[in-house]
Order: structure tokens, then sequence, then C-alpha cells
């Protein structure tokens, strides 16, 4: 079950977990379920994505989002696409994609396919209940409020443009906090932020289904501001249903959490580049001499004969 | 509150030639077209609760918008300054296309005593047949196309006026129809956006989809048919 195994470790990494639970080969009922997907020897059990829960009861962000809001925009919306996303890739080249990669295949640079929709909502709208938490919003301390701090003046100014972003995101979609990493070249869409963004943190809307995992960020906090997320609380006033969300409901906790794997990854990548630079560096080219450079290098590289 | 006060049955404005004067200069503006019927009118397939906030808030705020980016449009052309003026443009998009497409939507709807639901007739009702085979496959059609719009748009049953043929069509967000084709007018509209139908359908738009059939006003929709194809 190395592949299963492997499918749940890369959706834990960064984001969300999306409920991905791969069923036992000895649990007897999950023998008849057991779908054999790729035509080589490795008989890999068709993963369904599940509807996991808030983590928190329906009614626990009442007042300020009702539990009827929960009730249809989790029972119903959320468990839609959940149950969409299953349809649409089952028998696909997608089965066994982890949902991250469901989304950045099917964003197909943005001319979309149809399982985007519902893969990039599944995950949103996870994110999204975990941005949140009974009790939340107030400020953010520490590294996350240094950085906030440092990227938008102050955490007074980085209010104004995130609630903007969000009234001004117009039709359906998002508004995001995130963290771009220390990359040029994103393959797979147009980049919104120019390189002098680079590793900082930075404000996004983006329309529908469309989240900024498509652009290489690591989004570290979301607002749905589709309709059906204020509706029934605050009709068309979503100007008010932004602003209880940033003084009631925002989960600064989980919003640090994700900062600092954000920060891991950066980390993570900048070595990873580094190596692959050296790598890059030292190859082999065809003339003779550079045996002798080789040589030199592989010497210096010796940390017994370091300068 | 207010129910609005319709007992008189008030003729047909769409509010789009309203003018008013602003300041010295003789700069348009407009206002929320009065709906023909009260807002209960239309239940139970969409409810008065609805149709005020839809009428009352979103069209008023498109209009509000409308108004303010037409201003400011104004004043930058006068200055000469394009670079405001191509950043308006998504704001006027979105305002105008707004106001136009509600102010068509008001239209398409008529309450069943007053003819809502009522099949059209004369040459509409032979188009359609002709173009669809019958009324039923295009509802059918304008249903399907309206449920599969993804996050907020609209559905149209429009006549191509060059190709001299009826054609659904859907627009996303306020887009009019017209940036599906010039020469593309609007018989019909129905809005999908979640404000029309949330508080009493919820998540079920296809229910929403499935009930407004019986308010809507093909007399309004033939009447336009006429005088565009004629």
């Amino acid at each position: 079950m190395a592949a299963a195994a492997s499918m749940v470790a890369s959706s834990s990494f960064t984001f969300p977990s999306q409920g991905l639970r791969l069923p036992t080969r000895s649990h007897p009922c999950m023998k008849a379920q057991r779908r054999i997907l790729r035509k080589d020897a490795s008989n890999v059990i068709a993963a369904t994505y599940e509807l996991k829960p808030p983590p928190y009861p329906l009614n626990a962000l009442e007042p300020h989002m009702s539990q009827e809001t929960l009730e249809y925009h989790w029972g119903k919306h959320h468990r839609t696409y959940v149950k969409n996303l299953n349809k649409q890739v089952l028998g696909t080249d997608l089965e066994g994609l982890s949902l991250e990669d469901i989304i950045s295949v099917t964003y197909n640079r943005g001319d979309i396919l149809p399982a985007f929709n519902s893969a990039a909502q599944a995950w949103n709208h996870d994110f999204f209940w975990e941005s949140m938490r009974p009790g939340g919003g107030g400020k953010p301390s520490g590294d996350l409020l240094d950085l906030i701090k440092r990227d938008f003046g102050s955490f007074e100014r980085f209010t104004e443009e995130f609630k903007s972003a969000a009234a001004t995101q117009f039709g359906s979609g998002w508004a995001w906090l995130a963290y771009k990493a220390n990359r040029l070249g994103v393959e797979n869409a147009v980049n919104p932020w120019s390189s002098e963004n680079d590793k900082k943190l930075v404000i996004v809307k983006s329309p529908n289904a469309v989240n900024p995992l498509v652009w290489d960020y690591f989004p570290l906090l979301t607002i749905d501001v589709w309709e059906h997320a204020y509706y029934i609380d605050f009709q068309n006033r979503r100007a008010d249903y932004i602003s209880v969300f940033m003084e009631k409901l925002v989960s600064w906790e989980t919003v640090n959490a994700r900062l600092e794997k954000a920060k891991a990854r950066a980390a993570e990548r900048e070595m990873e580049e580094e190596r692959r630079k050296k790598e890059e560096e030292w190859k082999p080219t065809d003339g003779d001499e550079d045996d002798e450079g080789l040589e030199m290098y592989v010497d210096s590289d010796d940390d017994s004969e370091a300068e | 509150m207010a129910v609005r006060s319709l007992a008189t049955r008030k003729t047909l404005t769409l509010g789009l030639n309203s003018t008013r004067l602003t300041q010295s200069r003789a700069l348009q503006t407009f206002s929320l077209p009065d709906l023909p019927y009260d807002y209960g009118a239309l239940e139970p397939a969409i409810s008065g609760e609805i149709m005020q906030l839809h009428h009352q808030k979103h069209h008023q705020t498109y209009i509000t918008n409308y108004n303010k980016a037409l201003e400011q449009l104004h004043e930058a052309i006068q200055k000469g300054d394009s670079s405001t003026v191509v950043k308006l443009q998504s704001a006027i998009k979105f305002n105008g296309g707004g106001h136009i497409n509600h102010s068509i939507f008001w239209n398409n709807l008529s309450p069943i005593r007053e003819g809502g639901g009522e099949p059209p007739k004369g040459s509409l009702g032979w188009a359609i047949d002709t173009n669809f085979g019958s009324l039923e496959t295009l509802i059918q059609k304008i249903s399907a196309e309206g449920a599969a719009v993804q996050g907020s748009g609209w559905v149209w049953l429009g006549l191509d006026k060059e190709l001299k043929k009826l054609v659904v069509e859907t627009t996303a967000n306020q887009d009019p129809l017209v940036t599906k084709g010039a020469h593309v007018v609007p018989l019909l509209g129905i809005d999908v956006w979640e404000h029309a139908y949330y508080l009493q359908y919820k998540n079920a738009r296809p229910d929403y989809l499935k009930n407004i059939w019986k308010v809507i006003n093909w007399n309004y929709a033939s009447g336009v048919y006429e005088k565009e194809s004629a």
C-alpha cells in the first residue's frame, strides 16, 4: 500500500487534509470496492474524497454566522461539490490524484476542465471552515503580525485592504491572504503579482472557484464571498458580513500555523534551488582539462579541507 | 414596511431614459424603474421578500454605482485622463450591465393573473417551434443552461438579428447579452445569481428555474421579438 500511503502523506503536508480516507486491504467490505486504476501491477484502491466537517459544531459560530447558514453552506453546497468531484473523477486519469494535483491539472492554465470547479471548491471550503473559529477575530501576534506590519504598513491597513478585496470581488469568488513564494516562472497560470512581492504576504481576490494554488502561492486565510456564504445572515450586505468575519470569526492561530508551513516550504525550495544551481555549475563539460578542475571542486567540498 | 404602492397599474417604464441634469453638465443619470406589479405578486414562484431585496437593494446599488462610474468617466474624458477612462471600464460593465439586465428582467416577469406563464403566441411562438421544436424543449434547454452556470450570471433567450434565429446563451456576472454578439437582442433573461433565489430556494437553483416559468411574461418577449424582427 505504498502508493496509498504516499498519497496521504503528500496531501497532508501543507494543506488542510481533505479527508482522504483509504480503506485498508484487510477490511472485508472493502474488498468488493477495490478498483484497479492503472494497468501496471500495483493494485491501488480508488480513493474517494470525503466531506470533512468543520472543526466546530454547526452552531458554534452563532450569532456571527448562523447554524442555518452552516447547514446549507456546509451541508448542501460543500457536500455537493465533494459528491460531484467523486463523480467526475471516477474512471478518469484524475482518479488517485491528491486534491491539490487535481486542481493543478484541471486548472489547465485558465482553460479550466470540468472537474476544476468541484475540486477547487471542495478544497476552498475545507480551507474556509478552518480559517474560522468560535470566539475568533481580534488581532494576530508574533511573527505573523510582524510580517503583516512589514508588508502592509499596519494591521489596520491590512484589514482595510483585505476587506476591500472581499467587497470588490464582483460576482462570486474569494478573497485571500497568501504567502508568495520565491518563484518567478509560474507554469500553470498568469501570476497576478510581480516578483517584487516574492516571499511576502499578499492579498488577492479570485473569481468563482479559482484559488491561489494555481499561482503557486501559499494560502493563509480566505473569506468566501459567494452570495450563498452570507445571504441568509446578511442578505445583500456583504460589507457587514466581511466586517463580522474579520472582527469575530478569523482564526489567527490557524493562519499562524499555515504561515509557519509556508516559510518552511519556501526555505526548502530555496535549498533545493541552491542545490540545483550548484549541480548545474559542477556538471562536467567535454574538455579534458576539466578533470583537474573537477577534482579541485571535489577537494574543496570536502569539509576536512575547508578553508 | 412599504409594499410598493401599486394599487394602480403602472405602465412599463424602463427608467433607462430618465434624465436629470447634474451640476452644469448634461450628464444623464439613471434611476430605479418601478416594478409593474407588487413585490408579492409573483408568489409562490418568487417570494415578495426576494423581489423587494432584489429590486430595492441589488438593482438600486447597481444604479448608484453606475451613476458614480459614469460621473467619474465624464470627468476623466474631459480631462483627457485615459488611464482613468480605461480603469473605469470594468465598473461600468459591472454596474451598467446590472442595470440593463435587471431592467429587462422585471419586464420578463408577470403575475399569473396578468398573463404570467401563458405560452407565447403569434410569431414568437412559431419561431420557438421552428428553432427548438417546441416550447417545452426550449424551456428545458434554458433551465439546463441556467443551472449549469458556474458562479453568477444570466441565461438568455435572444434573437440573433443577423442570423435571423433564436439563440439560448449564458453570460457571466452582469455581462449583458450584447457581449455575446453585437446583433443579439435579449427577449428573455433569467437571473441566476444566488441573490435571485437564495432566501427561498437556497442551493436548489434547478427548483427556482422550474418554478419561474409560471411567472414568465411571454407577452413582453413577443413584443420585443416582433419589433426586432420587423
